[in-house]
């Protein structure tokens, strides 16, 4: 294999170690809830210029940038849940796809209106520059995204196997109303998974910014992604979710390369619906 | 016997609004009303009756726009030539999202619907055929009255009316047969109106693709009467915003909901365009983001129920027995 393929591939896999990162928390959300949140593309969106204000503003990289984006989106997720969310699971299907839907459009063109349709970078050594290792060349920026991104998701899953409060949440997620009767409130649970979901696009959004076009539209191709990365790992599975995000990242990265930068989101969506057709639970999910 | 007098006034109203209100502006909104109507209306057959929310209907829409162009740019024949091509690709492209995803829930669909627009506008954007980037072209000198070009609105007016109530009276014949009834039970309880033997996956599919067909014949409408088509006016996701938005503003499974949102959506953001220029198309979309979701917390049912839910209260005071049949609780 040449070294520029190995390079396309290890490329792949960092920006796949962000989409399995926010993807993990509309997976969670979907597990637990089934409910699809339309507006988490928009969420890592907010999480990138939460960066860019962050830069602008004080003119700091990501170190302040990525807390405070999972501050800000994990309060939103917050707000959502309880403003939103927990109003439109009563209502008919029509009610829960139009509220994320409509939230959605809210946020994308609110960001649209105030800070224009302009294509907007972080500087490109806000991280530091390029790294040579075995005649690789990495941008500091994607290494360290893809590498923090990774563990989060990691840390995400070992919250939801390993400790009391991620036990709770898989009650409620398993049978709400039995899990009310063991003392735990499904409506904390729910606002509490929401938070880390929003928490989860604010980190992604942060890191991505580092190396990635800023746009208020960016949200509305990244949630398609975050779909595709959901329904390629099985519902509710953050371990699927890693596994299909990294194996997206890579075909992305291998078609732009092979085939040519303007097919590389034809690739991923046709794969979806391929999907959708012929294995609809996804790569490990349940039938 | 009073309900076809109350439809003969409306109709008749809608017949002399553009003689009423004859400027050129006022005619031009009527007939974009109509247009909007016609593709909101065909949306609530999928969305509205059988219960499936479509984020991507704009990909038929798109489909009728392109072949109606196609047909003009590629082999010189009139547009309308184009529209039963459209039809035909807009119900095999239904049948391909339908079939595996009406079989899971609702958010499949949904998302598959996202998917469907977005990979057909990156193709299109990326065919040389299909005008790319640039978009096709109708005709900029009309040949005679079947190239369907005119510079007046009136025309176009007429003929998305008569368009609008062929369509309406589709919708009514369907909600009134058979389908009708199956999609009924479906929306209320899929798995009770299954285990009764009602085809679920296929009534939906059904209503599915009917709507699709509906849709590209308003895409090919709105090409005809603005004289091209490209990726962003033909495709681009905001069209299925706007046709989702007045079908679930108005009341999503009513007959003359999407007419309602139609009505008075076009008219703001013909308004609010002329007024706040090119930084107002943001700002329409912050708007139309946030009546959405107000309708999905406070109102799913959209106006139109709420009314009837209204006037139900207002009659039930005066005379019971009525009221107690015209009332449909959300």
């Amino acid at each position: 294999m040449s070294t520029i393929l190995v390079q396309v591939i290890v490329g792949g896999l960092l920006l796949g170690a962000i989409y399995a990162l926010f993807s993990s928390g509309l997976t969670l959300v979907w597990g637990m809830m089934n409910i699809v949140n339309f507006a988490h593309g928009d969420f890592v969106m907010l999480g990138m210029y939460v960066a860019f204000v962050v830069y602008t503003l004080l003119g700091a990289g990501p170190l302040l940038g990525a807390p405070l984006a999972v501050l800000v989106l994990a309060t939103l997720g917050g707000v959502v849940y309880f403003g939103l969310i927990r109003e439109i699971m009563k209502g008919p299907m029509l009610a829960q796809i139009l509220g994320t839907f409509g939230l959605a459009l809210l946020l994308r063109y609110s960001v649209f209106w105030w800070f224009g349709a302009n294509f907007l970078t972080l500087p490109e050594n806000i991280v530091g520059g390029t790294f040579d290792i075995f005649g690789l060349r990495i941008q500091a920026s994607r290494l360290l995204a893809g590498v923090v991104a990774l563990l989060v998701t990691l840390g995400l899953h070992l919250l939801l196997t390993r400790t009391s409060l991620g036990s709770k949440m898989l009650a409620v997620a398993e049978d709400s109303t039995a899990a009310q009767l063991m003392g735990i409130r499904p409506d904390t649970m729910q606002a509490i998974a929401w938070a880390i979901a929003a928490g989860a696009t604010g980190l992604a959004g942060a890191l991505i910014a580092t190396f990635f076009y800023i746009v208020p539209t960016v949200g509305e191709t990244l949630g398609i992604v975050a779909f595709v990365t959901v329904s390629l790992g099985g519902f509710g599975s953050v371990p699927g979710a890693l596994v299909a995000g990294l194996l997206i990242g890579v075909i992305e990265s291998l078609s732009a390369y092979l085939i040519g930068a303007v097919y590389k989101d034809i690739v991923v969506y046709s794969l979806f619906l391929s999907f959708l057709w012929f294995r609809p639970q996804g790569l490990m999910g349940k039938t | 016997m009073r309900r076809y007098l109350w439809a003969s006034v409306v109709l008749a109203l809608f017949v002399a609004y553009p003689l009423l209100f004859a400027s050129a502006f006022q005619q031009r909104l009527g007939a974009l009303v109509l247009l909007y109507a016609i593709a909101a209306s065909a949306w609530n057959i999928v969305g509205g009756y059988a219960g499936q929310v479509s984020v991507g209907h704009v990909v038929f829409f798109g489909c009728g726009a392109y072949a109606a162009m196609g047909a003009y740019a590629h082999f010189g024949l009139s547009p309308l030539v184009g529209i039963p091509a459209g039809i035909v690709l807009s119900v095999a492209i239904a049948a391909i999202i339908g079939v595996p995803t009406l079989r899971l829930s609702g958010h499949y669909f949904s998302m598959a619907t996202i998917a469907v627009a977005e990979l057909v506008r990156l193709i299109v954007t990326n065919t040389n055929y299909l005008g790319a980037a640039v978009g096709l072209s109708g005709p900029t000198v009309p040949r005679n009255v079947l190239d369907l070009s005119f510079i007046s609105a009136l025309p176009y007016y007429y003929l998305f009316l008569a368009v609008l109530s062929i369509t309406l009276g589709i919708t009514w014949w369907m909600a009134n047969s058979r389908m009708g009834f199956y999609l009924r039970a479906i929306k209320d309880s899929e798995r009770a109106a299954r285990s009764l033997g009602a085809p679920a996956s296929r009534t939906k599919l059904y209503a599915f693709m009917l709507s699709a067909g509906l849709t590209s014949v308003a895409g090919a409408l709105y090409a005809m009467m603005f004289g091209f088509v490209d990726p962003e006016s033909g495709l681009g996701i905001l069209i299925s915003v706007k046709i989702l938005i007045m079908a679930a503003l108005g009341g999503a499974g009513l007959l003359f909901g999407p007419l309602v949102g139609a009505a008075i959506l076009v008219p703001l953001e013909e308004i609010s365009n002329n007024m706040l220029g090119g930084k107002g198309a943001g700002l329409t979309f912050v708007v139309y983001g946030a009546i959405i979701v107000l309708i999905a917390r406070f109102q799913p049912g959209g106006i139109l129920t709420l009314i009837k839910r209204l006037w139900a209260k207002h009659s039930k005071a005066s005379d019971p027995g009525v009221a107690a049949g015209a009332t449909h609780a959300p």
